[in-house]
């Protein structure tokens, strides 16, 4: 399968050590990767702020990037912004009047997937240990992210993936389903509330006694992360693509980048 | 139809309790700061949100019965004038009078007028939003008239000279030692020895109203639904605060949004459905009410209902907005919202808190009034409210809706544009261009340099100052993702792709 | 323009775009399965589980039962319309603690008010939510009746039991005066945990009889 991919602006920018893992993924399982040069960012911060205007061109390059380009499915390693592009792209195209951006957008949303979606439904794996090698002998407690879980309706699809990594130890989080806080620009305009939204989620990742915390959003993560970073924590946050694609060869780091070995690994 | 001259321009804003007075960062700042606030609130809405999860995972049709009862809305708002002239023969019909309200003021004069022409200067009333948002107690109170809440959390309020802050469970913020405290000091002849048990404070409050109720000849209440096809009116309630206000007094006078009617009687056993599990937890709510008119020989003999406007036409006009009318004052948005539960209702100002509250104020006001147009800012956007929504109202659609109405307000208006109108500007420009994003990711080892040896930054200047408050940002990578792409990616040969699928039963 | 054609022509404006009225998708539950016997044992619970006291008992078992539970009454009042043969177990014709009410011979609220209990008969009753629905029929009476009293006895008839919400609401003229008690009086104002007892009777006797 041709398989385009969507980094998305925080991981292309901030962790690009996910789409690597996620190119790795699926070039494991046998599939082609594209990387559409034209991408930037699905524009979900301008429209969630209310800057829709400012929202359009954002929505309209990515459209272009992704319905010139022949692939069979598009997958991001994002949860929140696969669902700006399923949901979010068509709605601004509608409101500010644009039919063709409309049509166009929707077409592109409809062959996008979160990566675990697009590893569970298209690409039958339900055993990462056994189908992708994946190893990861450490204690990981799960995040699920709000608009994965609301919007694109993922229910325990990453739960499962994880759980089926050789070697993990997971621990379940108390009150994972509530939100970490992040919310965008929320994070800024209600710094309070979303701090102690924050407070509350770090509290719980550290009654797990893992040693990380996994999810499928870098936003999140990064928010999370940022978190227990502040509070002295030696907890760390990790994108669920980093830890598939982790094996006992190639390891991911826990706590920083995972190292991309090029070197031949005798198992 | 004919226009006359003067027809009203749309849209005509709601006046009364619904404006925050404050932005809404700025109270729940105030709002966090109270310990004992969070810890009731976590108490209490995690509590409910155990009792709603279970007796509606009960329900096999709980989706179907959303479903219904969101198209019933819908169709209700797109027919509503031809339902209430509908509503008001059969009402009417049945020896009810009906009085049309604007405006909040319009309302309370209403009331108060029909107090008067009874000679009475005391009332009961049942716990009802439309009577709080037009602030009738307070206007009723200017006029010599007393209203007594008998429903036990209002009683709590006005009994501490407080504000709602739910509008279920109006003292929510109180737990049961505040309460006790509460009725010790303003409840007249209160047993010294009153305990904060639940069942205890309840007691408390029966003996305290019971005299109220037997002798009252006017009550006020609100409606949850009113049957259009036969002029029915119904009141939701567990105490029996609602029977003995609905029953034994000579006049009722109710008061209610434009918005609560239900096309027939049909309409009504989904909603009775939906209601009590989302509200209170319950597979049914203790009592409910229902009334048609005058019943000779039972019941008041003067039944009056208020049909109240002030700014639901405006919602109403908002295309992308106006399902926020669909609402039945459940509350289960606000039970289940983390910012609700953490700043609880005192922070949105207006009598509807949360996150219905959060688009339903600035739509019924304007998003232009006093500090409304910081209410649709105060979500994460997490959707549990659209979750837990009975009648599908999609809450973060409509913030982010009222969002754009507010940053387009604005648009031409400021002199010198905010540090957001700026940053989401560039933001705009560098994010709709895969190179323009590309070369701005050159400058990344600059962050990385910034960061410094921890690989972290702890500070940031302006709007972004709020993040900093709390997190830290990782160093940056020394190069993109875009950058490894194009420099270092090599695809596989098809050959050398260790399908691991495929290498299973090697597998170590 | 009055406040009634001006509110009417806000709202017709704000309708401009005169959006379509959707078809209702009634897909929901509109009969259960269940047979007499589940249909009990399901009241039952459910009735139980709000603390109501409930005896399940033979048509001719319920004089006795009422007789049973009005034992401590000093007083109690019954609807003219109960069905006479249900107040046998009781001193016959001339029990002085008995009062009688009806809309044409109603008592006073003060009377009412010192009035131990009230006995009366029910329209339908809903198994999967523990309700009663009260439509002030002549064995029910008037509203007040079963509100002051401290203690409620109903009695609900066996074939008058429905599964779900939907089946009992189509039996009922929604244009009576109608009261839906689930339970005793109730209240969840206080950090939301549920309490019974409160203004409503706070004692509900439930007799199904079959």
């Amino acid at each position: 399968m041709r398989i385009a991919l969507f980094a998305t602006c925080i991981v292309d920018a901030m962790y690009p050590a996910t789409a690597r893992a996620t190119v790795k993924i699926l070039e494991r399982l046998g599939h082609e990767v594209v990387f559409p040069s034209g991408q930037a960012c699905c524009g979900q911060m301008h429209v969630n702020s209310g800057y829709l205007k400012e929202a359009v061109p954002v929505i309209a390059n990515h459209v272009a990037a992704f319905d010139t380009e022949d692939y069979d499915v598009a997958v991001a390693p994002s949860g929140s912004c696969v669902a700006s592009v399923k949901h979010q792209h068509p709605m601004v195209a509608r409101s500010c009047g644009d039919k063709h951006l409309e049509t166009r957008a929707t077409a592109v949303g409809a062959k996008t997937y979160e990566l675990s979606e697009l590893l569970v439904d298209v690409l039958g794996v339900t055993d990462a240990g056994a189908q992708l090698g994946s190893y990861f002998p450490h204690r990981v407690t799960y995040h699920p992210s709000c608009h994965g879980m609301r919007l694109l309706r993922l229910g325990d699809r990453q739960a499962r993936l994880l759980g089926s990594v050789a070697g993990i130890d997971m621990a379940e989080l108390p009150e994972a389903d509530q939100c970490c806080g992040f919310g965008g620009t929320f994070s800024m305009k209600n710094a309070d509330v979303s701090s102690a939204m924050l407070e509350d989620k770090t509290a719980n990742i550290m009654t797990t006694g893992a040693s990380l915390c996994a999810g499928g959003d870098a936003s999140c993560l990064m928010h999370i992360g940022g978190g227990l970073s502040r509070q002295g924590s030696d907890i760390t946050t990790l994108h669920l693509a980093e830890i598939l694609a982790s094996t006992l060869e190639e390891p991911a780091s826990v706590t920083g980048e995972v190292r991309i070995s090029t070197g031949k690994a005798t198992r | 139809m004919s226009t006359y001259l003067g027809m009203p321009s749309i849209p005509v804003y709601g006046t009364g309790n619904l404006h925050a007075s404050e932005s809404f960062p700025k109270a729940a700042h105030r709002e966090l700061g109270n310990a004992q606030l969070r810890a009731n609130l976590g108490h209490a809405t995690h509590t409910i949100r155990d009792k709603r999860i279970a007796v509606v995972s009960e329900l096999p049709d709980w989706e179907q019965l959303r479903d219904a009862g969101s198209a019933i809305k819908e169709s209700v708002m797109a027919r509503l004038p031809e339902l209430l002239e509908q509503f008001e023969k059969t009402f009417t019909a049945r020896g009810g009078v009906i009085h049309w309200a604007r405006d909040a003021t319009e309302a309370n004069e209403i009331v108060a007028g029909l107090i008067r022409e009874t000679g009475e200067t005391e009332v009961v009333k049942i716990k009802s939003m439309a009577t709080q948002e037009i602030g009738l107690n307070e206007y009723l109170e200017e006029q010599g008239i007393a209203a007594f809440e008998t429903d036990l959390a209002e009683l709590i309020v006005q009994l501490d000279h407080d504000k709602p802050s739910h509008i279920l469970v109006p003292a929510i913020h109180k737990n049961r030692s505040q309460v006790r405290d509460i009725f010790l000091r303003e409840m007249e002849g209160v047993d010294p020895d009153l305990t904060n048990e639940p069942a205890r404070l309840a007691g408390a409050a029966r003996a305290h109203l019971r005299r109220k109720f037997l002798t009252a000849k006017v009550a006020v209440s609100g409606a949850n639904f009113a049957l259009a096809d036969s002029g029915t009116l119904a009141v939701v309630e567990s105490e029996g605060n609602g029977r003995m206000c609905l029953t034994l007094p000579e006049t009722l006078i109710t008061v209610m949004g434009v918005e609560k009617l239900l096309p027939t009687w049909q309409d009504l056993e989904v909603f009775m459905q939906l209601l009590p599990r989302s509200s209170t937890g319950e597979r049914m709510n203790p009592y409910t009410s229902l009334w048609t008119g005058v019943t000779e020989g039972d019941g008041p003999q003067n039944v009056h209902l208020v049909l109240l406007d002030n700014g639901r036409s405006a919602a109403l006009a908002d295309e992308k907005g106006r399902s926020a009318l669909h609402c039945i004052r459940c509350s289960a948005c606000m039970n289940v919202c983390p910012v609700y539960e953490r700043t609880g209702g005192h922070a949105y100002g207006s009598t509807y808190p949360g996150p219905i509250g959060a688009i339903l104020s600035p739509l019924m006001t304007g998003i232009q009034a006093e500090e409304n147009n910081s209410l649709p800012y105060a979500s994460s956007l997490c959707g549990a409210c659209y979750d837990a929504c009975p009648v599908k109202i999609n809450i973060p659609d409509i913030l982010v809706h009222l969002r754009s109405v507010d940053v387009d307000s604005k648009r031409g208006k400021k002199k010198i544009p905010t540090q957001m109108d700026v940053g989401m500007n560039a933001a705009s420009w560098a994010l709709s261009s895969g190179k323009r994003l590309g070369l701005l990711e050159k400058g990344l080892p600059l962050g990385r340099l910034a960061a410094g040896p921890d690989k972290k930054i702890t500070k940031l200047p302006g709007i972004a100052a709020g993040w900093t408050q709390s997190r830290d940002i990782p160093a940056p990578p020394s190069q993109s993702f875009r950058d490894w792409w194009k420099k270092e990616h090599r695809t596989p040969e098809p050959d050398a792709a260790p399908a691991a699928s495929q290498d299973q039963e090697n597998q170590p | 323009m009055s406040a009634r054609e001006e509110i009417l022509e806000r709202i017709r404006t704000a309708l401009k775009d005169s959006p379509v009225a959707p078809e209702i998708p009634r897909e929901y539950r509109a009969a259960s399965q269940l047979d007499e016997e589940a249909l009990i044992e399901l009241l039952v619970d459910r009735l139980i589980d709000y603390k109501a006291q409930v005896s399940v008992v033979d048509n001719a078992e319920v004089p006795a039962r009422i007789a049973e539970l009005l034992a401590d009454a000093g007083s109690y009042v019954v609807p003219t319309g109960l069905d006479a043969g249900w107040l046998t177990g009781l001193e016959l014709e001339h029990d002085s603690r008995r009062r009688q009410d009806s809309a044409a011979a109603p008592l006073s609220v003060a009377e009412l008010d010192g009035i131990d209990a009230v006995v009366t008969g029910s329209a339908v009753a809903v198994a999967e939510t523990g309700t009663i629905i009260l439509d002030g029929s002549p064995n029910q009476g008037r509203r007040a009746i079963t509100l002051v009293p401290d203690h409620h006895i109903c009695i609900v008839k066996t074939t008058d039991i429905t599964g779900i919400l939907p089946e009992a609401m189509r039996r009922i003229d929604g244009t009576r005066p109608l009261t839906m008690i689930s339970g005793p009086s109730a209240t969840s104002d206080i950090e939301l945990e549920r309490v019974e007892g409160v203004h409503g009777p706070r004692k509900l006797d439930v007799i199904i009889a079959r």
